[in-house]
């Protein structure tokens, strides 16, 4: 039953093969199996249980959606009622939201059953899960690396199949690089096609939540779900859902995909860069011709986006000072003493350097030099992408440069940690969505491919993964020992 | 050495918005602490704001009223600083794209008008309270301000007296009632001042350094600490100090400014633009649509109240110092169909003396316009005097009765039967002989008394013309 598309799963429901408490039941049980991958801070079995309880009801009287009663997860940077919601953060250890992010609610309304809240790298800041004040979650496909961050709860548990799917966010790659690390299928949406509301902001302008399946069958009917625009996100957009289901099965004649040669130069792995080619020569079969592209300002993505996140989450990051909820140091003598005790105890060491950045790159004097200077990069490779995708229809690359790398590896170096976002964090920058499926692998660790397209093209990037993944099975590989 | 003030003001308004300025909860004042504050305004993790398009409104109201520049395309900014009061760590304000530019109030100094300038009016969300007393050592925060929406109001540094300094804020606090946009109730800091102060020896070009005095909450205190504060820089300049550069708090129980803090302590704000908000774009229909619901300004009407009503400078001041009082004046003129002059002098008179004694605003008067034309209309036509008039205008303040009524059962209807009027003439003249023979020998003051006699007699319901008509027929004999 674990290793069953939504789809499958929604007929076994109908059919009464299997109740949604009987499969919620078995996912408990896989997680507390599988307890040693870390991917859970919390599991709400008793609620889980309920709502499993329900979504029998509603399937037994005829109401249910796709996906009513399908054990998901939530990643732990989304406000769940009377559950705890601590954003891989001591800071909020504590914290019980008070209220449901609007990708909470519009999931529980479609029936979807909640097993609990994911790992992550501490406010999302981290590209390995190894940020989290709850220790580093371990990739299925090999316990002594990293399953990539910061959406590694989310990839991790998806991959050993501890819950059918679950939601991610994706700030600079955070949903796409795990996803390729993992071996399981991410979705980063167009800035504002799903609502931040209830999402603890790391970098307003970059911020998005997207769903993390084994397919692009699953992610659409997640992403069916998740989107949508909502009043109390002014950044969300106001233009209709379509159906992403129903152009899946389009053929892919025509198409164009442009190959960035920026995407393809040095500090590629040679394995991952055969492995994409392969890929890319299954897309030649389907009926795409490729084209080579060039996005000169690529490179400038990772300094401007260490200037931009890092000033947007200082400030951000501000309203944690240990006054109204979360953290707050013991018997603080005075008001300088409690902000700057609770802070220092509260936050982990990546998320003081990014605000330190952050404040730093905003101040008196820098502003302009940091701040200014990176929103005209932004610019420019927000306009490469618009360029690019006048002259093809999708792009493609990778999504990380190596495969998986060992916990503890790149800890002490954070440029190195950096820049194992280098091929997803100008799509952030441009606000395009962008997909990544697993493709094959590299010294036995999964390989993902990029999948870049135009704002709102969600359903044509779902598409073309799809094409792909009815030629292959590499979304339905088990990792060892989850089978 | 002569010198010469240079003030510029920064006033808060608080919009009279029903909800707050990012979030749906109520802005209403007084309520318990913390009762009006949702999760947006206490800065709970994952919440966003959403601008509330009433806020925008009134803001290019006031923008369109002082004929200033609507910036088609504005944009919220983060100020960052840490205060317990502020939920999120930084207050959502307007910076480098401010929603109101360049625009001018006119004021009027004994009898000299002189145009102000206004930099610009931006739009920002206020922080809440923090409370002090009955927390045993430990402070209390109050919320329910934090998220009010205020427009902060920029002045050039165009006043070079105290004097003309409240003369602006009384001009900016008349307006912005009139456009219904801030309560201007001053107790609840629904409008509120920040001073610039500086002086500079006479005829020099160059300003001098200048203080800011933060929080005068009166207009009686803006002139104090204004002054107190001239008296201060000019006091330290001789002494041979220097004016720094310095935020000062004035004290209203001692009058004087003391320091808060200086330039080198202040805060780097870090303004950067708000991601969670979009740019506020006015479309050219919107301000069309705003100018043509714009009400009468109070200069214009002021003008048209000299012009049409052939009122006085004074009174037509007055009677549009406020919308509610002017829109009284034109009901009773309305209603009454007397002299304007008439109107306004019961108005500015009677009713304004009778409500400042009774603390009323116009718009809580015992007397509608209705009823003070009714009243208006009977001393027109003679059926009582004006002293008369007094007399109905106190019943008209104690009961719901018409002038008419008061008239009727009161019975103080003017007599203009000649005949009765001659009877008591005859009846004083043979009383007081002595006083006939002092004004027939030329003591003309004495006129005065047989009137007053006349009038006691009648109990002052005679028409006054007939009996000084009849009295001096009958004195010349």
């Amino acid at each position: 039953m674990h290793s069953k598309s939504i789809t499958e799963l929604a007929h076994s429901l109908r059919a009464g093969e299997v109740t949604s408490v009987e499969l919620t039941q078995a996912f408990l049980n896989r997680i507390k199996q599988h307890q040693d991958l870390n991917a859970f801070i919390t599991v709400t079995e008793e609620q889980a249980l309920q709502q499993a309880q329900a979504a029998d009801v509603r399937l037994a009287n005829g109401t249910a959606e796709l996906l009513t009663g399908i054990p998901i997860a939530q990643k732990d940077i989304f406000c769940t009622l009377g559950v705890k919601t601590s954003c891989g953060s001591k800071m909020l250890d504590n914290f019980i939201a008070p209220y449901n992010a609007t990708v909470v609610e519009k999931l529980n309304n479609a029936g979807a059953v909640s097993l609990g809240k994911l790992n992550m790298d501490e406010f999302a800041m981290g590209s390995s899960n190894e940020t989290s004040y709850y220790g580093a979650v371990k990739n299925p496909w090999d316990k002594t690396k990293v399953p990539g961050g910061s959406s590694g709860g989310s990839a991790a548990a998806v991959a050993a199949r501890l819950a059918v799917c679950a939601t991610g966010t994706d700030t600079g790659g955070s949903i796409r690089q795990p996803a390729a690390l993992c071996g399981i299928t991410g979705l980063k949406p167009t800035y504002g096609r799903v609502s931040r509301y209830g999402m603890i902001a790391y970098a307003s302008s970059l911020d998005q939540g997207g769903p993390m399946t084994h397919s692009a069958e699953d992610a659409a009917i997640m992403l069916q779900a998740m989107a949508g625009f909502d009043a109390k996100d002014s950044t969300s957009v106001d233009v209709p859902v379509p159906d992403y289901s129903a152009g899946l099965n389009a053929p892919l004649t025509g198409l164009t995909i442009g190959l960035p040669k920026e995407f393809f130069g040095e500090g590629l792995d040679p394995a991952i860069a055969a492995t994409l080619e392969l890929a890319i020569a299954e897309y030649r079969k389907l009926g795409a011709t490729v084209k080579d592209i060039s996005m000169p300002n690529l490179k400038l993505a990772i300094p401007a986006y260490y200037v931009i996140a890092p000033a947007e989450c200082s400030a951000n990051l501000s309203r944690f000072d240990g006054v109204r909820y979360g953290y707050r140091c013991a018997n603080p003598v005075d008001l300088t003493d409690l902000y700057t005790r609770s802070r220092g105890e509260g936050f982990g060491k990546e998320v003081k350097r990014r605000i330190l950045m952050g404040t730093y790159a905003l101040s008196a004097g820098y502003y302009d030099a940091y701040y200014i200077k990176a929103q005209k990069v932004r610019r420019l490779i927000t306009q490469d992408f618009k360029n690019a995708l006048a002259e093809v229809d999708v792009i493609m690359g990778p999504v990380t440069p190596s495969t998986a790398f060992g916990i503890g590896e790149k800890m002490a170096n954070p440029i190195e940690m950096y820049l194992s976002d280098i091929y997803t964090i100008a799509i952030n920058l441009a606000g395009v969505p962008a997909l990544s499926i697993p493709v094959g692998y590299a010294a036995d660790m999964p390989v993902g491919l990029q999948i870049i397209g135009n704002y709102f093209a969600e359903a044509q990037l779902l598409n073309i993964a799809h094409q792909y993944q009815q030629l292959t099975a590499h979304h339905q590989h088990t990792p060892h020992g989850f089978a | 050495m002569e010198w010469e003030t240079v003030i510029g003001l920064e006033i808060h308004t608080q919009l009279a918005t029903q909800s707050k300025i990012f979030s749906g909860a109520a802005t209403a004042y007084g309520a318990e602490p913390n009762t009006q504050a949702c999760a947006v305004d206490l800065g709970l993790p994952g919440v966003l704001p959403v601008l509330n398009q009433e806020a925008v409104r009134m803001a290019v109201i006031f923008g369109m009223a002082i004929e200033a520049h609507i910036a088609p395309y504005s944009v919220f900014a983060r100020k960052n600083y840490f205060y317990p009061d502020l939920p999120k760590g930084y207050q959502i304000s307007q910076m480098d794209l401010p929603i109101v530019g360049k625009g001018h109030l006119d004021i009027d100094v004994d009898g000299v008008s002189k145009r102000i300038g206004v930099t610009r009016a931006h739009l920002e969300e206020d922080a809440g309270k923090s409370l002090h007393e009955n927390f045993h050592g430990l402070s209390g925060i109050d919320l329910n301000r934090a998220g009010t929406p205020l427009l902060e109001i920029v002045s050039e540094p165009d006043m070079r007296s105290a004097k003309e300094a409240v003369a602006y804020m009384r001009k900016l606090h008349e307006l912005v009632r009139y456009l219904g946009i801030c309560d201007g109730n001053m107790q609840e800091g629904s409008f509120r001042c920040d001073a610039n102060v500086s002086v500079r020896p006479k005829g020099q070009v160059a300003f001098g350094t200048r203080a800011e005095i933060k929080n005068i909450n009166s207009f009686k205190f803006v002139e104090k600490a204004i002054n107190h504060e001239i008296e201060r820089q000019i006091e330290l300049i001789e002494s041979g100090g220097k004016v720094v550069q310095e935020t000062r708090l004035y004290d209203s129980v001692k009058d004087e400014t003391r320091s808060m803090r200086s330039k080198e302590e202040a805060n780097d704000y870090r303004y950067f633009p708000d991601p969670d908000l979009l740019p506020v774009i006015i479309s050219d229909e919107f301000k069309a649509h705003i100018k043509a619901e714009l009400p009468e300004l109070p200069d214009a009407k002021k003008q048209r109240f000299k012009d049409s009503f052939k009122l006085d400078d004074e009174s037509a001041g007055i009677l549009t110092s406020s919308r509610q009082l002017a829109d009284y004046f034109e009901a009773v003129l309305a209603a009454s169909g007397s002299e304007p002059r008439l109107c306004a002098n019961w108005i500015t008179g009677e009713l304004s003396a009778a409500l400042n004694k009774a603390g009323l605003e116009i718009t809580d008067s015992p007397i509608d316009a209705q009823r003070l034309a009714g009243l208006l209309v009977r001393i027109s036509d003679n059926t009582i005097s004006g002293k008369i008039g007094k007399q109905v205008f106190e019943a008209l303040w104690q009961s719901t009765a018409s002038a008419d009524d008061i008239i009727a059962e009161q019975g103080l209807k003017q007599i203009t039967d000649t005949g009765a009027i001659e009877a008591i003439i005859d009846k004083i003249i043979a009383d007081n002989l002595g006083q006939v023979e002092q004004y027939r020998s030329g003591k003309d003051k004495v006129f005065g008394f047989f009137v007053g006699q006349v009038m006691k007699e009648m109990q002052g319901k005679a028409n006054p013309a007939e009996v000084n008509k009849m009295l001096k027929e009958k004195l010349q004999g």
